[in-house]
């Protein structure tokens, strides 16, 4: 069974800053809490989760004329997973970011969402700090 | 040298499993010689029906909507307060052990502090407690409890009934000897069960202590909550062939639905199987294929779960003894709310504000050197009322930040201190499902009223006079001589309502 979640912030820093960070697959444990470490092969990224958990992934999409990456997490309790960020320009110097988890079975897209919420505040506190 | 203060809860435990308050199906001596020499409380209510929402109003002596866990699988903010903190900072020595549940068990990022100690191999502190030990319901988890098993017992780590089925919904899978949901015949001994586990860590805490020190100690079981799968040699005690029904169990099957169809229309839904509102109760599932063998089984073995509750009590009451500790030691025991328990034909719990949920064994044994006269207590309290008791106990102001007053010693205290109503909320939404519910218990009549959400139009309610229907059978929140009533107290019940919490904190996982 599917479960779809979404989270989304605005972040008071331009849509190309926020992308530099949210879009470069080689970050994301520097902005989402939880997870530790990720290395990157090609379309295929590894993280690691703060419980020691190595999961794998296949990055679908790296889109930044759209400012969206989408990635699918292959590890054997998905089904079937879909992440997707997009980083949608709201004005010069603020964005939105929406990050969707769709996911079978639905309880993980609870645990992956609940982790993404805490990553798109950590991201925005983030950008926010820089800029001052 | 102050007085001491042994807190002790259970799991979803019924206020009629206790012999002291009527049960007849398990043996709970040790518990029912702590009322007659205490108060019992025969109208306490949680201020939510789920885990971790009301242990959160355990902790912070404040209403759901003000600390905001508003449903299981929000954490409670790492700077929520804790009476626990209060009671350290005034020189108690703090622990807890058993299940804590105020962060959530599934978290593979380990985001959450309370599922670090046992990775580390650390014990606190945490939330005001110097010393946080953790147990659940099985040998999962990154808790104590199932890092001991793991280390000492491992080939009783698969013995338990698996909690979670394969896709991580609420395992529907029955077992025992009827199929029931949950119900499991568990070959672990009783001495690695984590019921005698919780006790034991209890007593090792309690024997580290000095002679003087002055102590807050949270004992907290994870049963008689789901799965009902109590060591297998105990299960012999009970057997559930010889149990009659439940008293609310309705045997005739219309009958059964027609009760339900008079209650809002999640009910039938749910006693259907076509709607699951919350992660409580196995989506697999549907209430109206509990046969009366399988409620006669699940029944036994959460006896079996509350005897063996009671036993280890008996153990660490006479640890205490043996400290020299018992006159000088309060002892409060409560749960952190009930269990449908086939009430209406349903098991488990969800949004259904009726008494096999709401009402809540509790009782208050203060210290014998407080010379109290033992009590029963019929106005309402809720688990609300528990922080600013232990602070009074404690000899220290109730911090303006809690909610709830001291419980009452008898109705006279109550009602020159005004204890005339109690509140219960329930909020829930998941993937589209949403219900929320608000309810009152006063002057004799439970109200509850909806707010709209997916199953509710927001004109719904229910409202049970339990002087004359104390099994809650008969739903009057249409009838229209009781109008005035109603809204006398759907008034009343958001006058003291507080305020949600804004922003409303966000669902970070499912349990």
């Amino acid at each position: 069974m599917y479960g779809s979640i979404r989270h989304q912030i605005r972040i008071a820093r331009s849509a190309d800053d926020v992308w530099a960070l949210a879009g470069d697959p080689t970050k994301l444990h520097t902005w989402f809490p939880g997870i530790v470490d990720c290395t990157v092969d090609g379309t295929t990224r590894v993280i690691t989760t703060g419980a020691g958990l190595p999961m794998p992934e296949q990055i679908l999409q790296c889109d930044a004329t759209q400012r969206r990456f989408q990635y699918r997490i292959t590890a054997p309790i998905f089904r079937d997973h879909r992440g997707t960020i997009d980083v949608i320009e709201l004005g010069p110097d603020e964005c939105l970011v929406v990050y969707s988890t769709d996911c079978d079975p639905r309880t993980m897209a609870l645990v992956i969402g609940g982790g993404s919420a805490g990553a798109l505040a950590e991201l925005k506190r983030q950008m926010e700090q820089e800029q001052h | 040298m102050g007085r001491k203060i042994l807190f002790i809860t259970t799991d979803q435990q019924r206020y009629d499993t206790l012999g002291c308050n009527g049960g007849t199906y398990a043996r709970t001596p040790v518990i029912d010689a702590v009322a007659a020499q205490g108060v019992r409380y025969e109208r306490a209510h949680p201020q939510s029906v789920v885990c971790m929402p009301s242990r959160s109003t355990m902790l912070t002596g404040q209403h759901v909507s003000t600390h905001g866990v508003w449903m299981n699988g929000v954490p409670l903010p790492e700077d929520a307060p804790s009476v626990a903190e209060v009671l350290h900072d005034a020189g108690y020595r703090t622990a807890i052990i058993g299940k804590p549940h105020f962060e959530p068990f599934l978290d593979p990022f380990a985001r959450f502090a309370e599922n670090g100690f046992a990775r580390n191999g650390t014990f606190g502190p945490h939330r005001g407690f110097e010393h946080f030990e953790s147990a659940t319901h099985g040998a999962a988890g990154p808790l104590h409890y199932a890092r001991w098993l793991a280390t000492h017992h491992p080939e009783a780590v698969g013995m338990f009934y698996p909690v979670l089925d394969g896709l991580l919904e609420v395992n529907a899978m029955g077992g025992g000897d009827t199929g029931a949901p949950q119900a499991w015949h568990n070959a672990i001994p009783k001495e690695w069960y984590h019921t005698d586990w919780v006790a034991d860590r209890t007593i090792a805490w309690l024997d580290s202590l000095q002679a003087d020190d002055d102590w807050f100690c949270w004992m907290s079981f994870p049963d008689p909550h789901h799965p009902w799968d109590p060591p297998k040699d105990e299960i012999g005690r009970i057997d559930w062939r010889d149990l009659p029904l439940p008293e609310n169990y309705i045997a005739d099957a219309t009958e059964r639905e027609r009760v339900i169809d008079a209650k809002p229309r999640h009910y039938r839904a749910w006693y259907d199987g076509r709607l699951v509102s919350n992660y409580e109760a196995p989506l697999a599932w549907a209430p109206a294929t509990l046969t009366a063998d399988q409620l006669r089984e699940v029944t036994a073995l959460n006896a079996v779960e509350c005897e063996l509750i009671d036993e280890a009590i008996g153990r660490v009451l006479d640890a205490i003894r043996a400290r020299g500790w018992d006159d000088d030691v309060d002892i409060v025991f409560t749960t952190d709310h009930g269990e449908l328990g086939g009430d209406f034909g349903l098991l488990f719990k969800g949004p259904y504000h009726v008494d096999g949920l709401m009402r809540l064994p509790l009782i208050w044994r203060p210290a014998p050197s407080a010379a109290a006269t033992p009590s029963t207590v019929t106005r309402p309290v809720g688990l609300v009322d528990l922080a600013p008791t232990f602070c009074t106990i404690a000899g220290l102001p109730v911090p303006e930040w809690m909610e709830g007053r001291p419980l009452p010693v008898d109705d006279g205290d109550a009602d020159t201190r005004g204890f005339e109503r109690v509140l219960t909320e329930w909020d829930s939404d998941l993937f589209g499902v949403n219900v929320h519910l608000r309810t009152i218990t006063r002057d004799g009549w439970v109200c509850t009223t909806y707010l709209p959400g997916s199953s509710h139009d927001g004109t719904e309610g229910e409202l049970y006079d339990l002087a004359n229907d104390p099994l809650q059978r008969e739903n009057r929140w249409d009838d229209p001589s009781l109008a005035s009533l109603r809204s006398d107290l759907v008034a009343d019940l958001w006058d003291h309502q507080p305020p949600m919490r804004s922003p409303l904190p966000t669902v970070q996982a499912p349990v």
